[in-house]
């Protein structure tokens, strides 16, 4: 526990450092990075000390807020959590040192690691947090931070409008979390953790249709997703990276704790949970394949990696629910090991596309092309994180993917779930997922880094330096780790899968010899294939030793001069899809046609914008501004007046205060 | 220490080959011809083997890793697939999900090799590819999930050889809907007709063997083989799902398999013979009609 005190004590320290070395950009980014690296390791010792003995270490001390101690606590479950947050945010530092040199004398850097390392120590306060205060005010250091990061562009008229809408989002989300929260503690009559006994029916429904929406605003459920397209992909590489991988996982984190704190839920929450899955993780990955920007792109995926834990967390819920703990087990496991394999190839695949936009100055994948030649390294780490998140094997997210499906198909057998139907929904969607994941990353991987050069930019790429390779293969090998390490990766999370099923660690997965054998045997057959890829290369290779081997065009079908322009684009390897999906994505083409015998430019463009952010929430924030235009006078720029407000404000309510008594 | 399994993968390692060449004798005797060989595949493995090799100067190492790790990933699922009646050499709960993905990734990386030409034919075929199996995927496991509901058990090797007359009798019109959508996927998957023509030369028409068109020598040989493992593995699940006689005994079974799998490959000459391919725009509705079999299916089952 005191470690990670003192990893929160160097991130604050090495944060105002950096702010006060504002002035020498050099120095504030030393500081700034050798502050995240420094406060991950540190935090990493107790949490894998904690994650592997299953140990319960916390600290509580008086201060002079209502409702509680000052009380932080550090669980398997936290662990979980901490682990990608610690080593996610020490790696995207150590890239974003480089990745943000070019903007050294034009933006202030000191304020941008200031904002940074502030973020990483309200992520870990919020997971660490067993005060419903504390955990508010850690909630809003990260969203603010969070907010500055993002705009860090400012001059760029979509990030600024892009920040607004996150800055928005993000306070509506906290809105029902204050209420979450002050309906927890009147009912606990502390804001304790370890005060909230069990609730009312009734009340723990309301508190979880609260943190449905208030966490899930956070974590990006479809329909709160809104603002995640557009923030995530505004902010530098580096910080999407930790926007993607783990800050929206703090949603998944508060959803993870309310319902410890709530205990036995009611089958419908699991019902909830399911639908919300789907319909993230299928909309998530339709609209990512109608994207042509990359980091859009990898953003729409982050909403459809959210899905999958939230189906998972569906299933253990309504395992836990109906009395089947195998099937709880299995769900809650998918959902924890999916929170850390997403953070693992979500940031690197969000630093991959940072190091294309840095290469080439363009994240608009139908100018890309080739890029594999001359970013080797992206390349090789981009197409293992793109395989991951598909959820192929020998990757880490089949196995997440893999305990979901095994827990589905065993509360689909005869003496599985009284109405198996949300697990049936589980398969066929994580299978329609699986399939339009694999196909939007074998586009993105192939229309950005195969094939030829579509542009000038594309042809004169140039490969990241050292500092940014390094996290990138550090991470990709995490991505193989945790696919051939799956008995022992699963085994770890044993604790915290206890922790929220309420069975001893060593009773999870029923009897524990059996599930280790069954992933033992998932690791032979990943191992035959692995083999066998070697085999037959050294079989080609013998074959190949005495004969030809040219190099040559091309087929073309007989056409003589194919140029890197005939090449299918991102939009036309999408065409099937868009087409299918055209009533949900709505995608604008705007084109003109070649005519005549001697045809001018003909031009054709296509463009999906959010349906929900346009047809849904932009009407009604429309009526919401009309009705609200009348209280304009009220605002009109004078301190002196807001300041009286809020003196009257506060002597009502002492007024108010006073006659209740 | 038990052989079988040992003895029926390297039957299937041989064989699969044999089943190509009786589905186009068959539609060559349709068609009046005499036709090929019926070990033409073979031939043409022993020729390929000993060519040389081209490769475009636009690919990358991954356009020469594709048909390694296509071939290797259709064989991590040969390794799943029971052999008839009798089990697999790697069997564990579940193991039809990683059956599943490995497909997922022998097309993932044909695909990805397909796209390293920078060919828009190649580029073509690739994406209708992604999109016929991201519609298939689900159809399959939909039927995967309700015969382990018929039969209470989630491996591969252990459902399967279960279905006997006794399950046939019980549950018979969903077993049949379920084996009707494993067909339709069976034929998208492997590129036969009506969804893809395996002889046609027209690039603009093709799917899967457009995305192919680069490779050479000992690449094609691999593709070829692989492709001939992928339509064996399938197969295997279709026959073994529909036989519905258990002898106990390894060769009796082994022989009723086998049989089975030679009544598949005529039938499916037969159907190539008798059809012709389909529109592309009409290929997504027979997936999703192979879909709404299985669901309905599985409704069947689950009542």
């Amino acid at each position: 526990m005191s470690l990670v005190l003192v990893a929160i004590g160097i991130l604050m320290a090495s944060a105002l450092a950096s702010l006060l070395l504002a002035r020498a950009p050099r120095l504030a980014t030393a500081c700034g990075v050798a502050g995240a690296i420094l406060a991950g390791l540190a935090g990493l010792v107790p949490s894998f000390r904690v994650l592997l003995t299953g140990a319960h270490e916390s600290l509580a001390m008086a201060w002079h807020m209502p409702g509680g101690n000052l009380h932080i606590g550090l669980d398997a479950v936290s662990a979980v959590f901490l682990i990608p947050v610690f080593l996610l945010t020490a790696l995207a530092a150590l890239y974003g040192g480089s990745y943000l040199r070019p903007f050294w004398g034009k933006r202030s850097i000191g304020f941008a690691w200031f904002c940074f390392n502030l973020l990483t120590a309200c992520l870990v306060l919020v997971i660490v947090a067993r005060n419903g205060l504390l955990f508010l005010m850690a909630w809003e250091g990260m969203s603010l931070a969070s907010f500055f990061l993002v705009v860090f562009e400012h001059d760029k008229k979509e990030t600024r409008e892009a920040g607004w809408l996150y800055l928005v989002a993000t306070h509506l989300g906290t809105a029902f979390l204050l209420i979450f929260f002050a309906l927890l503690g009147r009912e606990a009559q502390s804001l304790d953790f370890d005060c909230i006994g069990t609730m009312p029916q009734g009340i723990a429904n309301a508190l979880f249709l609260l943190a449905v929406i208030g966490f899930g605003t956070k974590a990006g459920f479809m329909p709160f997703h809104v603002w995640l397209p557009e923030a995530h992909p505004a902010a530098p590489s580096h910080v999407s990276a930790v926007l993607s991988g783990v800050m929206i996982k703090t949603g998944i984190y508060g959803l993870v704790r309310t319902l410890i704190l709530l205990g036995h839920p009611p089958a419908w929450w699991g019902w909830t949970l399911v639908g919300i899955g789907l319909s993230s993780g299928i909309l998530g990955v339709v609209y990512a394949l109608a994207q042509h920007d990359l980091k859009r792109l990898l953003a729409y995926h982050s909403v459809e990696n959210i899905g999958i834990i939230a189906l998972g967390l569906g299933l253990g819920v309504l395992g836990l629910s109906t009395g089947h703990p195998l099937v709880a087990q299995l769900g809650f496991a998918g959902a924890l090991l999916h929170v850390v394999n997403h953070a693992l190839f979500k940031g690197l695949l969000f630093l991959g596309a940072g190091a294309v936009a840095h290469g080439t100055g363009t994240r608009d994948m139908d100018r890309l092309g080739g890029l594999a030649k001359t970013m080797p390294w992206t390349a090789l780490t981009f197409i293992i994180g793109a395989a991951a998140i598909a959820g192929l094997p020998p990757f880490n997210g089949f196995v997440s993917e893999f305990l979901m499906y095994y827990g589905a198909l065993l509360a689909c057998l005869p003496g599985g779930l009284a109405n198996p139907l949300p697990a049936i929904g589980l398969v066929a969607g994580l299978a329609l997922i699986g399939g339009l994941a694999a196909a939007c990353f074998a586009k993105a991987f192939g229309i950005v880094f195969l094939g030829a050069p579509r542009t000038e930019a594309a042809r004169h790429a140039h490969e990241c330096g050292f500092a940014m390779r390094l996290p990138m293969v550090i991470l990709a090998a995490a991505c193989i780790l945790i696919g051939f390490g799956a008995p022992w990766a699963v085994a770890a999370l044993k604790p915290a899968v206890a922790g929220l099923t309420g069975v001893p660690a060593a009773q999870v997965f029923g009897a524990a010899p059996r599930s280790m054998t069954l992933l033992m045997e998932l690791m032979i057959g990943f191992a035959a294939v692995a083999a066998a890829v070697l085999l037959l290369g050294f079989l080609r290779r013998r074959l190949l030793q005495n004969r030809p081997v040219r190099r040559s065009l091309t087929w073309d079908c007989g056409y003589a001069a194919p140029t890197p322009r005939m090449q299918y684009t991102a939009s036309s390897f999408a065409l099937w899809f868009v087409d299918a999906f055209r009533w949900i994505l709505r995608t604008e083409r705007r084109r003109s046609l070649p005519r005549g015998y001697f045809p001018d430019a003909a031009f054709m463009t296509t463009e999906t914008p959010d349906g929900f952010r346009d047809l849904v929430f932009r009407p009604v924030f429309a009526q919401v501004r009309w009705a609200l235009a009348s209280l304009r006078w009220i605002q009109h720029g004078r301190l002196q007046l807001y300041i009286l407000y809020i003196a009257a404000t506060l002597v009502a309510l002492l007024i108010w205060y006073a006659s209740c008594l | 220490m038990n052989l079988i399994p040992g003895i029926h993968l390297a039957a299937a390692l041989i064989l699969a080959p044999f089943l190509l060449g009786v589905i186009n004798r068959t539609k060559a005797r349709i068609a009046g011809r005499a036709g090929a060989p019926l070990l033409q595949l073979y031939f043409d493995l022993g020729k390929l083997l000993h060519k040389g090799a081209v490769y475009s100067r636009t690919t990358t190492w991954l356009f020469r890793a594709g048909p390694l790790v296509g071939l290797a990933a259709v064989f991590g699922a040969l390794l799943l697939t029971p052999f008839g009646k009798s089990g697999a050499v790697l069997a564990f709960d579940a193991d039809l999900v990683l059956f599943a993905y490995w497909l997922g990734l022998m097309r993932f990386v044909t695909v990805l090799a397909a796209l390293d030409t920078g060919s828009s034919f190649e580029g073509m075929g690739a994406s209708r590819e992604v999109f016929f199996a991201a519609l298939a995927e689900p159809a399959f496991l939909l039927g995967l999930l309700g015969l382990a509901r018929v039969t209470g058990s989630v491996s591969l090797s252990a459902m399967l050889p279960e279905v006997t007359a006794a399950t046939w009798l019980a549950a018979g019109p969903a077993l049949a809907l379920i084996a009707a959508a494993w067909l339709i996927i069976l034929l998208a998957e492997n590129a036969r007709i009506p969804v893809d023509d395996p002889n046609t030369h027209l690039e603009l028409t093709m799917i899967h063997e457009v995305m192919v068109l680069d490779h050479g020598g000992p690449d094609l040989a691999m593709i070829l083989y692989g492709a001939a493992l992928k339509l064996w593995v399938m197969g295997a699940l279709l026959v073994s799902l529909l036989t519905p006689v258990r002898y106990g005994v390894a060769w009796q079974d082994a022989l009723v398999f086998l049989g089975g799998m030679l009544l598949l490959a005529v039938g499916i000459g037969l159907i190539e013979g008798a059809m012709a391919r389909l529109r592309l725009a009409r290929v997504p509705q027979l997936l999703m009609g192979a879909f709404a079999l299985a669901a309905l299916a599985l409704m069947l089952i689950m009542k």
